[in-house]
């Protein structure tokens, strides 16, 4: 799996530059297509706001400041990333098995609603374990819901992306009938929301910064899953299902727990960002959870290359993008979705790229 | 809704639901027949979903500019069969992945009609006209469940047509063999890859004309909330019709009819899950898939080169 893997092979009696090189260039090579895929989308994107009259190079510095440029707009980034992270993951563990998940928006909507709910059912109780009670009840919708994709695909033989995706609608068709009706705060006027899960358990920042806990969430869930995925049986197990299913299920391995499972850890990393957006940023579940995170995280997952630590800079890159996407419709009156827009070329040359995959070298080939 | 349809009674919900199945209907029925040929030919794509919404934005958007609806309807189709030739080409490269390409159109071309599209949602573009079949009975909301769109009725044409075309022509043959065996088809000096291309483009361009009924004439307006998973559910919709064009007829007006369930029990005054009834397509087309897959084999009629439904 990893480009160093070859070094072993490497005849003793060698200089450290000699065998750190040809590694170092191999990772290199890994990450080629991709960069160049970038590269390839900042000119299509630039192309794209030209032809709507802007300059280009404008556009993107302002980007820039609006993602990185300062320490507020660093934040305001870190903040978007958090919940990319864990649903990048719910692209990027099936993946690992074959599967291409995309319910990752339904997972974090359900999620969000039972961590309001749970919020709703432990008042009065101490706010550690009200936090607690959020996090478990969110987990646990989330991983029931791509879990249900996860099942169906491997009991039934269900197509996971279409069975995803539909599971999705129905979770946001659920959220909208609880917050309409039997969960609707009467208070709530003009936006239909939960009751406020209360001020005091609402996440707190992160030591030193105006960023909110579910950062770490993310990072943690991150290291978790590549913990997981690279270190463990398990993980080794699910890696052989995604290589040759056949060969899997012939050397004995559970493949349809091994999928329910891994779409269950899935999904679970998807509510918990569900959770994260309630009880850290709107105080209450609302319409507002549907912001995109959910689609955004299939991009996230794809650019990582479904490397789990590869989408904790992924997931900042198009958090830092997604945050930009205010000062870009202030400062040129740019629409929201131009956002989605880049994002879109992004992903299609991303995929097109897959194919110099192996076939652009920096060193030579090794014999 | 029409709110005079309460004045019958219960009898306004089956009402309802079937003037609403033949309204709603159309787009899963182009969007399916498109994704129909594009499966006879091995090959999927998921991103009807937002060919759906460029059609949509790009049909209000020439009938609006020419005004003329017919126009959009073609603006439309030519919309659709560039995102399908976009789909068609990148998935003839090597080591490209069909239903990756798929998932990444879906988002972008959604993304890209929500921003071409921003300037029509103020505007007024004049729509397609209604047939009006129910002229027979004195009864308003039957005559109003039953004025049909002419569009509507070129579909449900178009599905015998093209079984007929798939199954008597002889690029049906050649579509056919391309799906079920690329390898028969190369000996027989046919170019897989080309045929693929065309059937994606052509599919590309059914899903538009489905875009823009959406916008031209049920609901006949346009709003970034016009399609929501229409595009996907058709798609799931011809594993269900089992890739034969009529059965795709009979699909989409249960489709349809699922998708008026929830505005229908409104009109008569249920109001309690108008939002849970809103999940009532999206849980009849998972059960339907889960009726209609198999862990064990794979169906008879499904094209061989596919892997989707596998």
């Amino acid at each position: 799996m990893t480009a160093s893997a070859p070094l072993a092979l490497e005849p003793p009696g060698k200089s450290w530059a000699q065998r750190i090189l040809p590694a170092a260039l191999r990772w290199c090579e890994g990450l080629l297509p991709t960069l160049m895929a970038l590269g390839i989308t900042v000119l299509a994107f630039g192309a794209f706001v030209a032809l709507a009259g802007h300059n280009p190079l404008e556009v993107y510095a302002e980007m820039y400041r609006g993602a990185f440029g300062t320490w507020f707009s660093f934040q305001n980034s870190l903040l978007r990333a958090a919940p990319l992270m864990l649903t990048g993951l719910c692209t990027a563990l099936p993946a690992r098995l074959g599967l291409m998940v995309i319910g990752g928006e339904g997972a974090l909507v359900v999620g969000g609603m039972a961590a309001a709910a749970s919020a709703a059912a432990l008042r009065g109780a101490p706010p550690s374990l009200v936090i607690a009670g959020m996090m478990l009840g969110s987990m646990l919708a989330g991983g029931v819901w791509i879990g249900a994709a996860g099942a169906l695909r491997a009991l039934r033989g269900v197509n996971e992306t279409i069975g995803s995706l539909l599971l999705s609608y129905i979770g946001i068709a659920l959220f909208n009938h609880l917050v309409e009706g039997p969960f609707r705060d009467p208070a709530s006027l003009n936006k239909p929301s939960t009751p406020p899960i209360g001020e005091a358990n609402m996440l707190g920042n992160l030591p030193g910064l105006d960023v909110h806990v579910g950062l770490a969430f993310g990072i943690l869930a991150c290291i978790a899953c590549h913990v997981l995925m690279e270190h463990t049986v398990f993980g080794f197990s699910a890696r052989v299902v995604g290589g040759n299913p056949r060969a899997a299920r012939l050397s004995g391995l559970r493949v349809p727990s091994l999928i329910i499972i891994t779409c269950a850890i899935a999904g679970s990393a998807a509510g918990l960002a569900g959770m994260v957006e309630v009880a850290a940023i709107h105080g209450n579940a609302n319409a507002s959870l549907m912001a995109g995170y959910g689609y955004a995280g299939i991009l996230v997952a794809f650019l990582a290359r479904h490397n789990t630590i590869a989408i904790l800079p992924v997931a900042l890159l198009l958090g830092g993008i997604n945050a930009s996407g205010g000062l870009l419709q202030r400062t040129f009156g740019l629409p929201d979705a131009a956002v989605s827009v880049l994002q879109g070329i992004a992903f299609v040359v991303l995929l097109a790229s897959e194919t110099y995959r192996g076939r652009l070298r920096l060193s030579r080939a090794p014999s | 809704m029409d709110p005079a349809v309460s004045n019958l009674g219960l009898w306004g919900i089956p009402l309802a639901v079937l003037g609403g199945a033949l309204r709603v209907s159309a787009p899963f029925l182009f969007v399916s027949l498109g994704e129909c040929i594009t499966e006879k030919a091995g090959r999927v794509n998921l991103g009807l979903e937002g060919t759906l919404v460029m059609g949509a934005m790009a049909g209000y958007g020439v009938s609006y500019l020419t005004g003329s609806p017919w126009l959009g309807v073609l603006g439309a189709a030519g919309v659709g069969s560039a995102f399908g030739a976009l789909h068609g080409w990148l998935c003839g490269r090597p080591r490209v992945n069909d239903v990756a390409v798929g998932i990444a159109l879906m988002l972008f071309g959604v993304g890209l009609a929500f921003y071409l599209g921003k300037p029509l949602i103020q505007p007024t573009a004049p729509r397609l006209p209604a047939l009006p079949l129910g002229n027979f009975s004195d009864i308003p909301q039957v005559r109003s469940a039953l004025a049909v769109n002419a569009l509507f009725l070129l579909g449900v044409l178009a599905a015998p047509v093209l079984r007929w075309a798939l199954a008597r022509t002889s690029w049906g043959l050649v579509l056919r063999t391309v799906g079920e065996s690329a390898e028969a088809a190369r000996a027989m000096g046919y170019d897989v890859g080309w045929v693929r291309f065309w059937a994606t483009v052509a599919g590309g361009a059914l899903a538009g004309v489905g875009g823009s009924f959406l916008s031209l004439f049920y609901p006949g307006s346009y709003n970034e909330g016009l399609s929501s998973g229409q595009g996907l559910m058709a798609v799931a919709l011809v594993i269900f019709a089992r890739w034969d064009p009529v059965r795709c007829l009979y699909a989409s007006l249960l489709f349809g009819g699922a998708t008026a369930l929830g505005p229908a029990l409104q009109s008569v005054g249920i109001t309690s899950g108008y939002y849970l009834f809103n999940a009532a397509p999206y849980a009849l087309t998972l059960f339907i898939m889960v009726l209609s897959s198999s862990n064990e084999r794979a169906s008879a009629d499904q094209p061989a080169e596919l892997i989707v439904a596998r």
